[in-house]
């Protein structure tokens, strides 16, 4: 029961740094769906700021190392020239091509969307902080780009998904 | 609701915008890559990982320098936030289509 370095790197950029992501963006959206002054109290908006802060900080960052160890690390490795590398795989059989030229095209662009708006998004929620409650148009904004940065990472970690089943890095 | 007076969202927008610009740079490159044998290799900035690895780099390259020359101008000031909102939601649109693959291949 052992782990190859690229096996392993592959579950980190996948699936550790996946499910943080996921756990940070659930944090992150309840955070700014409930951060309403008609909602809470003044101590509910402090306590709510906290997993705002913690949600959107904790995606931004992930989401850059998600990206960073996957155009960097995991990549070159899916595209090496050799023909047993997953990229000549799937593009030997018109049956799995389209998993490249269509999923891991998408998906090695796309991702690079989401730290960009998360970032954006943890700067806003830092720069307001408590006073975000009383700033519906920036929340809703915010809120929105929030989801847009989620959704680009959700389409790169579902095609990475069914792409590494496909055609596995080992 | 009426809005509460706040700090000013100049570096809010500044922030938003600057994402958005970023977002269309990356599909700008994307494209242009698709589109052009010469853009692709002059985006090879390293070779195990291909054009990706230049467009990547450049659009984070953009966005920061977007932030940094709209921060500061705007650090102060009460924009229209609304307006701001809307062209960084279009740019960012722009950015999604540029990077989608049916489209940029259309261009190979």
């Amino acid at each position: 029961m052992a782990l190859g370095a690229r096996e392993l790197w592959t579950v980190v950029h996948g699936l550790v740094l996946g499910t943080l992501f996921l756990l940070a963006f659930a944090g992150g959206f309840a955070g700014f769906y409930s951060l309403r002054p008609e909602w809470v109290t003044v101590v509910g908006i402090r306590e709510r700021l906290r997993r705002l802060l913690a949600g959107s900080w904790v995606m931004a960052l992930v989401a850059w190392l998600t990206v960073i160890t996957g155009t960097w690390i995991v990549y070159p490795w899916y595209r090496a020239g050799d023909p047993s590398s997953p990229r000549s795989t799937l593009l030997a059989d018109p049956g799995t091509a389209g998993w490249h030229r269509f999923g891991m095209e998408w998906k090695e662009h796309v991702a690079w969307v989401a730290p960009i708006l998360a970032t954006a998004v943890a700067f806003a929620v830092t720069y307001y902080r408590e006073d975000m409650a009383h700033r519906q148009d920036v929340r809703r904004a915010a809120l929105v780009l929030f989801t847009i940065a989620f959704l680009t990472a959700g389409i790169a970690g579902i095609f990475g998904a069914f792409i590494n089943k496909v055609a596995p890095i080992r | 609701m009426a809005q509460m007076k706040t700090k000013p969202n100049g570096p809010v927008a500044a922030a938003f915008l600057a994402a958005g610009i970023g977002t269309f740079a990356l599909g700008l490159f994307t494209t242009g890559a698709a589109a052009f044998d010469g853009v692709a290799s002059a985006l090879r900035w390293s070779t195990p990982v291909g054009p990706l690895s230049g467009k990547s780099t450049l659009a984070v390259i953009v966005w920061l320098a977007a932030w940094v020359v709209l921060g500061p101008l705007w650090r102060t000031r009460e924009v229209r936030f609304a307006s701001i909102y809307r062209w960084t939601l279009v740019l960012v649109a722009l950015g999604l289509l540029l990077t989608f693959p049916p489209f940029f291949e259309a261009f190979e």
